[in-house]
């Protein structure tokens, strides 16, 4: 490094870059605001992946320095400890010692504490000063420490530390410059003047305690903390409150995304109609406009409802609102054997199972993880309301049951509704029985974080991370299918190279291969390549059908619900349904399980166990509906 | 007679009522949840206070050294205090 001390060619040219590339680790207590500071630091330049195998998301970011000098940020899970214990500890454990494939080992590591909880999450600076890695320790929520009238001696706490100490604000972004020039600087090795036994814990307490003791004074405690827990844990007024979000929640990401989905849609639509019309009919040209833009187009469309939904999670999370909410619903859902933290991501599956497991992230405990997420895709999804209202209208007469308050056509959709949830809860409970029983190692602990405001701009790069994730796991997916789908409908070539009768066509010959399978639950075999079409998107299968009957000639005329009545019988209709209910017909949803739990185990055991109900209770309702006659 | 006490809960975080405090005395958790306990704070000496809960009172709130952790009854009852006297 300093070599070059008497080379000329030093005196004139720029000293050269002395750490090149660096990895640097942030590590911090849950809470802590760890992932606020990572955002400040690295903004748009964040990569997300999961570690090979396991469940944690490995979040790594680019943070300029110079023109020469650059830092590659690892944001490592909140731990309490290095001990490993969870799955997170384990990830962080060993990222620290080098041990990850595809990640260096980091040359130095940021430790971000919470100041106005010093004495507790300074328990951590032990375990990872003790690593002797080149440490910088922030305090992180100085405003709050001062406004809740705390202080504390940095100059003091560094040359106890023996590393450098500085409070900041990572939600405001003030004296973040400490870490530039600390990133910039010599790296030196922590040199504490004690640390205590690494791995026994009253006894790195006490030293945390000691340490804090002498050169630290904890703030207030947080009076609007206390006067809103006042209203939100309310017996009464908390549980009302909770109610209303969850309404609010709910109503909002049905009906508030409507007009934003049909503006989408047509947008879609309009734009594939462009394309469509400059091209000249042939197989590349229904590929293109059937395939590739219906297929990601159908997924596109979800995207301002996810949004929306995020946008909530978000608001939730960061006000610390989220953590009231699974505390006040814990009760119940621990009847059926889970806990308060699986509460919103099953909310969220109302909308969509792909964020709604994406937002199981929360969940510690490995076993109520894996259960929310088999669990969440036989919430009614939105991707079922347009076969549920094709459904329903061409065999449900409508009529009124409660006056008008509930009309026949309601009260089916309704039922569909209570069906999926009636699922959730049986298999809820079936898997809490027996291969996800809880364990005692990970019992329900929650911390209860002061409320923030929530600032913009962390929302903001959420929702563009969530999205960013949505659309590149989904619509790989579903575009690769759509295209292979269209390719079968459309080959072999019929006479002089027209599209072949769908009869005819390669997707024809499956759907009748398949339909000795499906004709117990009373399905052709139009319906039955519109269940293999849907098995990449529930939503599919209605334009499939409306394909199917468009190509087959003389039905061009007949609306699908007139189509679907003659083709159908009413056994077969509340077979559909049923069947709609309980199958796995998403591919986005099976490849974010297998993503979230790193393999093929869980996204194939719940395949096959939601389509063997869902065929089971469809064969039970067509012949329940023969029987009644 | 001792065993009788633990089911009940008395003479355990779970029996503090909201505005009560304790001193952790012992726990009667397997070992590596007694180590996550100690983590967030839950130290033999440290003083618990008991906090509000959901509206059924379960999972309840727990403020220990200035942060609040849920815990639920079961866990609760599990750990051993010696109440203290409320300040004046």
């Amino acid at each position: 490094m300093s070599d070059c001390h008497d080379c000329p060619a030093a005196a004139v040219a720029e000293p050269p870059p002395r750490h090149h590339h660096h990895t640097v680790a942030i590590v911090g207590p849950p809470n802590s605001g760890k992932s606020t500071l990572f955002n400040r630091l690295t903004g748009l330049r964040q990569k997300v992946a999961n570690y090979p195998g396991v469940t944690v998301e490995q979040r790594v970011g680019r943070l300029r320095l110079s023109h020469t000098q650059q830092v590659d940020l690892v944001d490592l899970p909140g731990v309490y400890s290095l001990d490993p214990r969870t799955e997170d500890e384990q990830i962080t454990r060993d990222v620290l010692a080098g041990m990850v494939g595809g990640v260096p080992r980091p040359t130095a590591v940021i430790l971000i504490l919470d100041s106005t909880n010093l004495a507790r999450h300074l328990t951590l600076a032990a375990p990872v000063l003790g690593l002797g890695l080149p440490t910088l320790v922030l305090l992180n929520m100085a405003d709050d420490l001062r406004s809740r009238g705390g202080e504390t001696d940095t100059t003091a706490l560094a040359q106890k530390l023996g590393a450098p100490v500085a409070l900041v604000s990572a939600a405001r972004g003030e004296g973040l410059e400490t870490v530039s020039e600390f990133l910039r600087g010599a790296f030196a090795v922590p040199a504490p003047v004690e640390l205590p036994v690494l791995n026994d814990v009253p006894a790195c307490r006490a030293w945390a305690r000691r340490v804090s003791a002498e050169h630290y004074r904890a703030p207030t405690p947080p009076v609007w903390t206390r006067r809103l827990d006042g209203i939100f844990l309310h017996p009464l007024l908390g549980a009302l409150v909770f109610a209303a979000v969850v309404v609010v929640v709910f109503q909002t990401i049905f009906a508030g995304a409507v007009p934003l989905m049909d503006g989408v849609e047509e947008l879609v639509q309009a734009s594939g109609r462009w394309i469509g019309d400059r091209m000249a009919p042939s197989l590349v040209r229904s590929l293109i406009v059937d395939g590739v833009w219906g297929g990601v187009g159908s997924v596109i469309v979800f995207l301002p409802q996810i949004l929306l939904l995020f946008l909530f999670i978000g608001l939730l999370e960061d006000s610390g609102y989220l953590a009231r909410a699974a505390l006040i619903a814990d009760r119940t859902m621990a009847r059926v054997g889970l806990q308060g933290k699986s509460f919103i991501p099953l909310l969220s599956a109302y909308a969509c199972a792909v964020p709604a497991i994406m937002a199981t992230r929360t969940i510690e405990s490995r076993r109520d993880r894996i259960a929310t997420i088999l669990i969440a895709p036989f919430m009614t999804c939105s991707a079922r309301l347009p076969v549920y209202t094709l459904v329903i209208a061409a065999f449900i007469p409508e009529r009124e049951l409660l006056g008008r308050l509930l009309g026949s056509r309601a009260a089916a959709l309704l039922g569909l509704y209570v069906l999926g949830f009636a699922a959730a809860v049986v298999t809820a409970r079936l898997l809490k029985s027996s291969i996800l029983r809880s364990d005692r190692r990970t019992p329900f602990l929650l911390e209860m974080p002061p409320y923030r405001w929530p600032t913009p701009r962390s929302i903001a790069l959420r929702l563009l991370d969530r999205s960013k994730v949505f659309l590149r796991r989904a619509g790989t997916v579903i575009l690769g299918v759509s295209v292979a789908l269209c390719f079968l409908a459309n080959v072999p070539p019929g006479a002089g190279g027209a599209p072949p009768q769908i009869g005819e066509s390669l997707a024809g010959t499956i759907g009748r291969t398949v339909e000795p399978l499906i004709a117990p639950l009373g399905f052709n075999w139009k319906i039955g390549i519109g269940l293999i079409t849907s098995l990449a998107a529930r939503e599919v299968i209605v334009g499939t059908l409306g394909t199917i009957y468009g190509l087959e000639g003389g039905a061009q005329e007949i609306g699908l619900q007139e189509a679907l009545q003659r083709d159908l019988t009413p056994g077969g209709a509340v077979a559909l349904l049923v069947f709609f209910a309980f199958a796995m017909q998403c591919m986005s949803t099976l490849a974010v399980v297998r993503r979230e739990t790193g393999g093929w185990k869980w996204p194939a055991l719940q395949f096959a166990y939601m389509t063997g109900l869902a065929y089971l209770c469809a064969w039970g309702a067509n012949r329940l509906v023969l029987a009644l006659g | 007679m001792l065993q009788l006490d633990v089911n009940k809960g008395a003479g355990t975080l779970a029996s503090l009522q909201r505005g009560q405090s304790g001193v952790i005395e012992s726990f009667d958790l397997p070992g590596d949840i007694v180590q996550r306990m100690m983590e967030l704070g839950f130290v033999p000496g440290a003083h618990v206070t008991a906090g509000r809960g959901a509206p059924g009172g379960d999972p309840k709130v727990f403020r220990i050294d200035g942060a609040e952790f849920a815990l639920r009854r079961e866990t609760a009852a599990a750990i051993r205090v010696r109440p203290v006297p409320e300040r004046t």
